[in-house]
């Protein structure tokens, strides 16, 4: 395997080893107590990054139910919403979901794995309209599908582009260096 | 069809060098800024660096009324149609500048997304190097250009190579 | 019948009344009356041309109504904003992606009735440049080339996001001097980026001497930029460890310059805009974002701000020390393209103060982390010591390794939240970077500002935005 690449089990169980991981039990939650219905049922795949930054992953199945627990439990500014190919570990993409809390303030990341044959995972587009331009451009860039998305198409690159160049068995696309004739001095 | 420039006459030779002399001077560009180099030919146009001196202040929006297209900023693939487009709707005389690495090679992003190099596209008379080049270098740059229209040198290019 | 009108309006000289006598059934309600025809008792000559039987030869055809027009008595306003419009009525019509108004290469698809646009949607991706491909290509030390390209009108915040969030992973300390030196670079871009706001908005509202005059304080602040970094713009100067080199001698002096020219410069743009009648009528009122829009849009920064949502990442979620500095931050009310001139412009003002603040009490010590795995050594250590020499070999050849793992890092840029999403699978490359770029979501949450607006008040807004196109399509 390329040096480069993630082991089978993917990166959190790396972090749980270099000591980044703490059980949801074990750390005192802070004062925001919509928390502990959004992150308390996953114990096990929850874990804090700093006192203001919760991470939770989570199902493909649970991942829209968790969303709009959480945008009800005060995280209702929409951020950002990325893809990402693991490529070597199943499931193969995550999708990744941060939301913010203005009050408190705290930041929320939702991690949901992908499987990788049919990727596919439901829109959020109901709970947060930002979503929208998010989940084309990870449609575009992954090929991840968004069923319940009003409008499911490229959006970065031209329509007619076939192929998501961010995948990982995707090449980047370099050319090599040409030398034209306009350069030669005449 | 390529072949010997008949050196004109006395008559013809300061019609032609007036007529260059006047393309020169008041050389509208179409504004075709796209990305950082963009700012940097803004920054030109503005008063520090003030490309009033040469009768350049103005950028027409409108290719029509344009006489100098500068491709300042990186070129993808879905914008490469529209240059063209705008190339096209272009009336004679024009020229290109290419202004800025990626414009003329695709610069630091060699990738699948960037046309490499803009002259695969439209041809081009003046390659501007920098990323971005600095108002110095582009107006160095842009009066490269016109000395080379001022002497003839892109006429005669424009007759050997097919334009 | 119509003779028998204008004898009346001729003999008895008050011609208000005669005109209200003279109208036909129906039209009271929507008589204009023009002061300078009905003011004076005594009849005026000049108003017998509009009486006159003349008129009704030469338009056989006119009615009642039409006549009145002409004579000016009747002004029929048929601009009404209709809610219930026919379909068919709509224009489509395309704007851009070369365009001079929509601010970088944005394709607007325009739905429009009349003047008035019912539906607009943003196609962007006339841009994109596969920066996050490119990003898993090149070493971490690499990254800030490629990503300060993003946002290009202010690199700077582009470099630290990326440093910072490679530094989390890392888990190196930086030093305060180094994380002074960004702060004061990334908030000087911040009055260069307001700058360009400012004028590129006058230019879009006509005000083209706001265009001409806003490039001077930018340039003196570019200067300083070249004289720290060598460069005006995409500087690649904040690199994960620390900063390229330490602030250059003399630089004190520069500063203390820029706190004297640029405040005056904004004095003047005050003086040009502030109380302009056409700029508050083309400015008051128009592109309005609600603070639920912001919110389920992901609107942040100055946009927001502007309408009525106190969030600022630097005190939110304090980077680089930032929170030693005293600032305020400026919040609007209303959500239009006003409040948000004084939201930017006020934080121009702010940015200056911590610029001040920082040149006071800038701490002396290293301009970047001493941890020789991340950062190289001096140049002359590398003659003396074995380990410097492989410790240089191995940073620039492979390339530091970041341990594995995942990271987010929000900074405040100009434009809003700029925030960077980072995967490590170990190596000497990034697996996965993401940018969130603020502008992204600001193009999706245009529509909600312009709909059922004038064009006019489109390019108004757009400008207001302060959307760029490469953190956009990236």
């Amino acid at each position: 395997m390329a040096p480069d690449e993630p082991t089978a089990e993917g990166l959190t169980e790396e972090a749980a080893a270099s000591g980044k991981v703490a059980e949801a039990a074990e750390r005192e939650l802070p004062d925001v107590p919509a928390l502990a219905a959004i992150v308390g049922p996953y114990p096990s795949t929850s874990w804090v990054v700093a006192d203001d930054e919760w991470v939770v992953s989570v199902d493909a199945a649970e991942y829209h139910d968790l969303v709009a627990t959480a945008k009800d439990g005060g995280f209702n500014m929409f951020i950002d919403l990325c893809g990402v190919d693991y490529f070597r570990r199943d499931p193969r993409f995550e999708v990744v979901l941060t939301l913010v809390d203005t009050a408190t303030p705290m930041r929320l990341r939702v991690r949901a794995g992908v499987a990788g044959d049919q990727p596919e995972i439901v829109t959020v587009s109901d709970l947060f309209p930002g979503a929208n331009f998010y989940e084309r451009e990870a449609y575009d860039l992954f090929g991840i599908d968004f069923p319940g998305h009003p409008d499911l198409s490229r959006i970065l690159l031209p329509d007619e582009w076939e192929g998501h160049p961010l995948r990982k068995d995707y090449d980047v696309g370099s050319v090599p260096i040409q030398f034209k004739e306009s350069h030669k001095v005449q | 069809m390529a072949g010997e420039v008949q050196p004109p006459g006395i008559l013809l030779g300061t019609l032609a060098k007036g007529v260059n002399w006047a393309r020169t001077r008041s050389m509208w560009g179409a504004t075709f800024g796209l990305a950082c180099c963009a700012i940097e030919m803004m920054g030109t146009g503005a008063a520090h660096n003030d490309l009033g001196r040469f009768g350049m202040e103005v950028f027409r929006a409108s290719p029509r009324q344009a006489d100098l297209m500068i491709v300042a900023g990186r070129v993808s693939q879905k914008m490469a149609p529209v240059l063209r487009q705008v190339y096209d709707q272009m009336s004679e005389p024009k020229w290109v500048i290419s202004m800025g690495a990626c414009a003329s090679s695709g610069g630091m992003f060699n990738n699948y997304a960037l046309v490499q190099g803009v002259d695969q596209i439209v041809p081009v008379d003046m390659y501007v190097p920098g990323c971005p080049p600095g108002p110095q270098s582009l107006m160095h740059g842009i009066l490269t250009l016109h000395e080379k229209i001022m002497n003839g040198e892109i006429q005669r290019q424009i007759i050997r190579v097919g334009s | 019948m119509t003779d028998e009108n204008q004898t009346e309006e001729v003999e008895t000289g008050d011609a208000a009344i005669a005109v209200e006598e003279a109208l036909p059934e129906g039209t009271e309600g929507r008589r204009v009356t023009h002061d300078m025809w009905v003011a004076g008792t005594e009849e005026r000559p000049e108003l017998r041309q509009f009486t006159d039987e003349g008129s009704q030869e030469m338009l056989p055809d006119e009615d009642e109504k039409n006549l009145d027009i002409q004579r000016g008595v009747v002004v029929d306003d048929d601009f009404e904003l209709d809610d219930a419009s026919d379909e068919e009525e709509l224009q489509v019509i395309n704007m851009g992606p070369q365009h001079p108004s929509t601010h970088g290469v944005l394709r607007l698809h325009m739905e429009l009735e009349g003047e008035t646009i019912r539906r607009v949607k943003p196609i962007i991706g006339y841009l994109h440049t596969g920066m996050e491909k490119t990003a898993e290509t090149l070493t971490w030390l690499q990254g800030p080339t490629n990503v300060t390209r993003m946002d290009y009108i202010s690199p700077f915040h582009n470099e630290l996001v990326y440093s910072l969030a490679v530094e989390k992973l890392l888990g190196v300390e930086i030093p305060e001097r180094a994380q002074a030196i960004r702060i004061l670079m990334t908030e000087l871009n911040r009055v260069a980026s307001h700058l360009l706001w400012v004028a590129t908005q006058g230019m879009d509202i006509g005000a083209i001497s706001m265009m001409i005059y806003g490039w001077r304080e930018r340039e003196y602040l570019l200067d300083f930029f070249e004289k720290v970094t060598g460069l005006r713009m995409n500087h690649n100067f904040i690199r994960p460890g620390g900063v390229a080199a330490d602030l250059p001698d003399g630089w004190e002096e520069d500063i203390e310059e820029l706190l004297v020219k640029v405040p005056a410069g904004v004095e003047e743009y005050h003086e040009i805009l502030d109380e302009n009648p056409i700029f508050l009528d083309r400015t008051q009122g128009v592109g309005i974002l609600t603070p639920a829009e912001c919110r389920a849009f992901g609107v942040t920064g100055p946009n927001a701000r502007a309408s009525g949502i106190d969030w600022d990442l630097r005190k939110a979620f304090p980077y680089s020390g930032i929170d030693k500095y005293e600032f305020e931050v400026p919040l609007g009310q209303h959500g239009d393209v006003l409040d948000r001139y004084h939201v930017r412009m006020n934080e121009i003002d702010e940015s200056m103060s911590i610029a001040r603040q920082i040149l006071e009490t800038m701490p002396a010590g290293d301009y970047r982390t001493e941890d020789r795995k991340v950062t190289p050594p001096p140049r002359k250590r590398i003659d003396e010591s074995m380990e410097a020499l492989i410790h240089h070999f191995k940073i620039f050849t492979s390339g530091f390794s970041v341990a594995p793992g995942e990271a987010w890092q929000s900074v405040e840029s100009p434009r809003g939240d700029l925030g960077v999403y980072v995967v490590s699978a170990g190596g000497a490359k990034p697996w996965r970077m993401h940018v969130r770029g603020p502008s992204f979501a600001h193009v999706q949450a245009m529509p909600a500002a312009v709909t059922d607006t004038l064009i006019a008040d489109l390019v108004s807004t757009m400008a207001s935005m302060d959307t760029v196109l490469g953190d956009v399509d990236r």
